[in-house]
């Protein structure tokens, strides 16, 4: 069978961008491996979703259900419980070959292709946790997926590694339900998730969050016993003779997302080492002609909104793209300055451009410039800016001799 | 009312705002701004949060459905809220908004469906 535009991942980047692809005339069809659309918000119970986008606090289900709505009502094709099994770029675009229960193994070819795959967590061996493996080691999300879809509750003495949002939500959703969360232990000297959550979460709840601070063994050989916790210095190395032991029987971990886009590696495009994600335009476009990507699977968002966003303009690029062709913008964005990195890492010229950004750092009374050629293209004032903490600003189309823009943070002093 | 300190949430600054002193008489210090004062007040007199939980259906393939309160609810009822949703089970297939109880009891507030339990956006068959 043949689509204009198919999407992988029906999460909210995926729904945005099978939306707005439908919306610009493009015929759509969008793949999900779960058996109900929404990606990860189905399991996000809480709320604090759309404050910018809808001005409102809604849970994750509540801002999926909006958006699943807007896919019903363009009638498109959806298929559940697919799973991608090969991906190749084929001469008039990419074939893919996907499998499900209900039609098996079946090849789909395409014009475009919006890659919406997500981020995934890291794991405890990515994080260099020793000692035995025993049950109770879960990740943050794990977690939030037993308790909110499945009803289990994971354990009843809780030891959380990492103060990533996801762990500081957890922290209180396990308190609700009736366990005991000893700690947050983060190895970094503040915390890696929202303020918000920090107070809403933790604080609420009186919570210990142990800054510099971190797991390094766990105890037990069938499930969890303790885990040995220790303060790290500058170094972030243990401090020897910190080490104390916190009885336990589960350990989260909340130590980070990293976008995940392994079913793209046959295409062989180019990636962003700082993000983790295929390096982008702002409509979203890869180095491979007609290849999108959005949302997480191109850098981790701290909020949603924004990643619908970056699913609207994929979608309506790609369907764009099956009208009039085209590849990627070869305006080079430099990060410059105290930035951790901005995307999209590349411009089209003539076109308005939205680049998000994150500091390497808390850094309190700060400029972004963005210049082209030593002249100031943008310039606005931040009185903190922190790493959790996306940016987003908005540059004014470009001149078609401009090839590189520079994007820094300058302290005033 | 002894000393409390508080990080405002209002902007990324995050103020620790110092509350102290009784009744119409409570003074903060820490804050930057008017900002400060307000949340504080309120964290201090009367805090309140939307409450978002899960609670069990009558449904295999849709076990548990999430909820929230309709509006926020004094933080310090949090727990015995808990305790009376805990008890509740959902006999049919709710969407996002309709109402589980009308009052939940102790509070002024509906308790609300915030998921669509009703068949998601069905699979079609490709050939």
């Amino acid at each position: 069978m043949h689509t204009d535009v198919l999407v992988i991942g029906a999460g909210p980047a995926g729904l945005a961008a099978a939306a707005a692809a439908a919306e610009h005339g493009a015929e759509v069809l969008l793949v999900d491996r779960e058996s109900r659309p929404g990606g990860i918000l189905k399991q996000c119970i809480h709320d604090g979703f759309g404050v910018i986008r809808y001005e409102e606090k809604l849970t994750g289900p509540e801002y999926a259900y909006r958006d699943i709505e807007a896919v019903r009502a363009y009638g498109l094709r959806v298929l559940n419980n697919t799973f991608v099994l090969d991906l190749k770029q084929s001469v008039d675009g990419f074939s893919l070959l996907l499998q499900n229960p209900i039609d098996g193994a079946f090849r789909v070819d395409t014009k475009a292709l919006v890659a919406a795959n997500g981020c995934r967590e890291r794991t405890s061996r990515q994080v260099f946790i020793h000692g035995d493996r025993p049950a109770g080691i879960y990740s943050a999300g794990t977690a939030q997926n037993l308790i909110n879809l499945h009803g289990y509750l994971p354990g009843r003495k809780v030891v959380i590694l990492g103060s990533g949002d996801i762990g500081m939500i957890m922290a209180r959703r396990l308190t609700l339900e009736g366990a005991e969360v000893a700690g947050v232990y983060e190895i970094k000297d503040e915390p890696s998730g929202l303020t918000r959550n920090r107070v809403q979460c933790l604080d609420d709840y009186n919570i210990p969050l142990y800054l510099n601070t971190t797991v390094t063994r766990v105890h037990g050989t069938k499930r969890v016993t303790g885990v040995s916790v220790a303060a790290v210095g500058a170094d972030l190395k243990p401090l020897p003779g910190s080490e104390t032991l916190v009885p336990c029987d589960t350990l989260l971990l909340s130590v980070g997302l990293i976008p995940e886009n392994d079913i793209l590696e046959p295409l062989a495009l180019e990636f962003d080492a700082k993000t983790g994600g295929p390096v982008v335009d702002q409509r979203m476009m890869t180095s491979v002609p007609g290849l999108f990507s959005c949302g997480n699977a191109t850098h981790v968002n701290d909020m949603v909104d924004y990643v619908s966003e970056s699913g609207f303009n994929a979608g309506r690029a790609a369907a764009n793209y099956c009208q009039h062709g085209g590849s990627q913008g070869s305006v080079e964005v430099v990060s410059g300055n105290n930035l951790l990195y901005a995307v999209p890492q590349r411009l089209v010229s003539g076109e308005e451009a939205a680049i998000y950004f994150r500091s390497d750092k808390t850094i309190d009374r700060v400029i972004l410039v963005a210049q082209a050629a030593g002249k100031e293209l943008f310039r606005e004032k931040y009185l903190r800016i922190r790493p959790p903490e996306m940016q987003k600003i908005v540059l004014q189309p470009l001149s078609p001799e401009v090839e590189s823009v520079e994007i820094g943070l300058e302290e005033v002093t | 009312m002894e000393k409390r300190e508080l990080t405002c949430i209002q902007c990324p600054l995050s103020c620790r705002v110092t509350v102290s002193g009784e009744g119409d008489q409570l003074k903060f210090t820490g804050n930057q701004c008017k900002q400060g004062i307000e949340y504080a007040r309120q964290e201090v007199t009367n805090p309140t949060r939307t409450l978002t939980t899960t609670i069990a259906t009558a449904f295999p393939d849709f076990p548990l459905l999430p909820v929230r309160t309709a509006g926020e609810v004094p933080l310090g009822k949090i727990f015995e809220i808990m305790k009376v949703i805990r008890a509740v089970q959902v006999e049919q297939r709710l969407k996002p908004g309709d109402v589980i109880l009308e009052i939940i009891p102790g509070t002024d507030k509906a308790l609300i469906a915030t998921a669509d339990m009703c068949e998601g956006v069905s699979a079609v068959v490709v050939k």
